[in-house]
């Protein structure tokens, strides 16, 4: 039940983000500071969850089959796959290593 | 009518999008039950929230064992973008009365990016809601495929559903690295957040990197929309810059094409 009242509160949130560019006057969000820091938040975000999800457990960073994943997705994404490919070519490496039984 | 709007070619590049990005629902759908999450609150985070970064986000979080507050947190920063492409929306189409919040709910990275990547008024106009409307359909239709896809697998790391949401982030980041820069504000928050990792609870590592992030963008100057790429680019070549001559050419082939008999 926790979950849902998050779930719901970023819900709302992330419309009034939206909702906020066409009801606040454009003078107001004009300062180019602002889409500035949305635009290397964004970076910094998406570079932080890949990292989370590649290495940490819990507190600890543990190297394992999701590094595997993490390298097999840079190949596709260099050879520029579609976003799909690039998921099942992390699934497909990290599930192998493990069968592999490493990781 | 029908037939005019799909010579439009804002339409037919808002119709590929809508396909090629509402694919990849499936994988968030499937990574979000083995997260933790049950059918429905999966739903509602493609329904309601309806950014597929703030989404993969919110479930990254809460699979790797954060807390509600952080995975909701994480969301809300990584959305922020959405503001932007709202005020740019607001300025290119005007929409009015009812139209405003319908609009502000498709407006995301791929809605946003075909209709600025065309340079005619009503193009642009067409491009929004082909994009965005189609988007949010199949975007939500893959999403509960992928959720009961994903709710009958057995153990989630057999299927290295784990090492999928590694790669969905690093294909969500890699359109956005062009340049020197945004590698460099990618290594550092990496860098911050491996080095927090061990110190504070689950999850905010991700917000020590936000930090990070914004202080970055507050002190130095750089692009102006740097980041500001879709997932998917919808002018393809992954030149969202070029989009404007690529627009002209596309749509100059377009012209050629209905100058045919």
């Amino acid at each position: 039940m926790n979950l849902w009242l998050w779930i719901l509160i970023a819900c709302v949130l992330a419309y009034a983000w939206k909702l906020v560019g066409y009801l606040v006057p454009a003078k107001l969000l004009e300062n180019p500071r602002m889409s500035r820091i949305a635009g290397t938040m964004t970076i910094g975000l998406l570079a932080s969850l890949t990292v989370v999800n590649a290495v940490a457990t819990g507190q600890s960073l543990v190297l394992d089959a999701r590094i595997g994943a993490l390298i097999a997705a840079a190949v596709a994404l260099f050879f520029r796959a579609p976003f799909l490919v690039v998921v099942l070519a992390g699934a497909g490496t990290a599930a192998g290593l493990r069968l592999l039984g490493w990781g | 009518m029908r037939l005019k709007l799909l010579e439009s070619p804002a339409v037919r590049v808002g119709l590929s999008i809508s396909i090629a990005t509402g694919l990849y629902g499936v994988s968030f759908g499937a990574l979000s039950v083995t997260s933790g999450l049950d059918f429905w609150q999966t739903m509602a985070l493609s329904l309601l929230l309806f950014s597929g970064g703030s989404q993969f986000a919110f479930i990254g979080v809460v699979g790797g064992g954060g807390s509600g507050l952080a995975a909701m947190s994480a969301a809300t920063l990584l959305g922020m973008r959405n503001g932007i492409y709202g005020m740019q929306m607001n300025a290119l189409l005007r929409p009015k009365g009812w139209h405003r919040f319908a609009a502000a709910q498709v407006t995301i990275d791929e809605s946003t990016a075909t209709s600025t990547g065309q340079s005619d008024p009503d193009e642009q106009r067409r491009g929004f809601w082909a994009a965005g409307l189609g988007i949010y359909v199949l975007w939500n239709l893959f999403t509960a495929v992928g959720a009961l896809a994903g709710s009958s697998l057995g153990d989630p790391k057999q299927w290295g559903l784990d090492g999928a949401a590694v790669a969905a982030f690093l294909a969500l980041l890699w359109p956005r690295l062009k340049g020197r820069e945004p590698v460099a504000i990618a290594v550092v928050c990496a860098l911050a957040t491996v080095l927090a990792a061990p110190f504070v609870p689950a999850g905010v590592p991700i917000l020590v990197a936000a930090v990070v992030a914004a202080a970055v963008g507050w002190f130095s100057h750089g692009r102006r929309d740097e980041g500001l790429e879709p997932d998917v680019d919808p002018y393809d070549g992954g030149h969202r810059h070029h989009s404007e001559a690529t627009t002209q050419r596309d749509q100059a082939a377009g012209r050629r094409q209905e100058d045919l008999p």
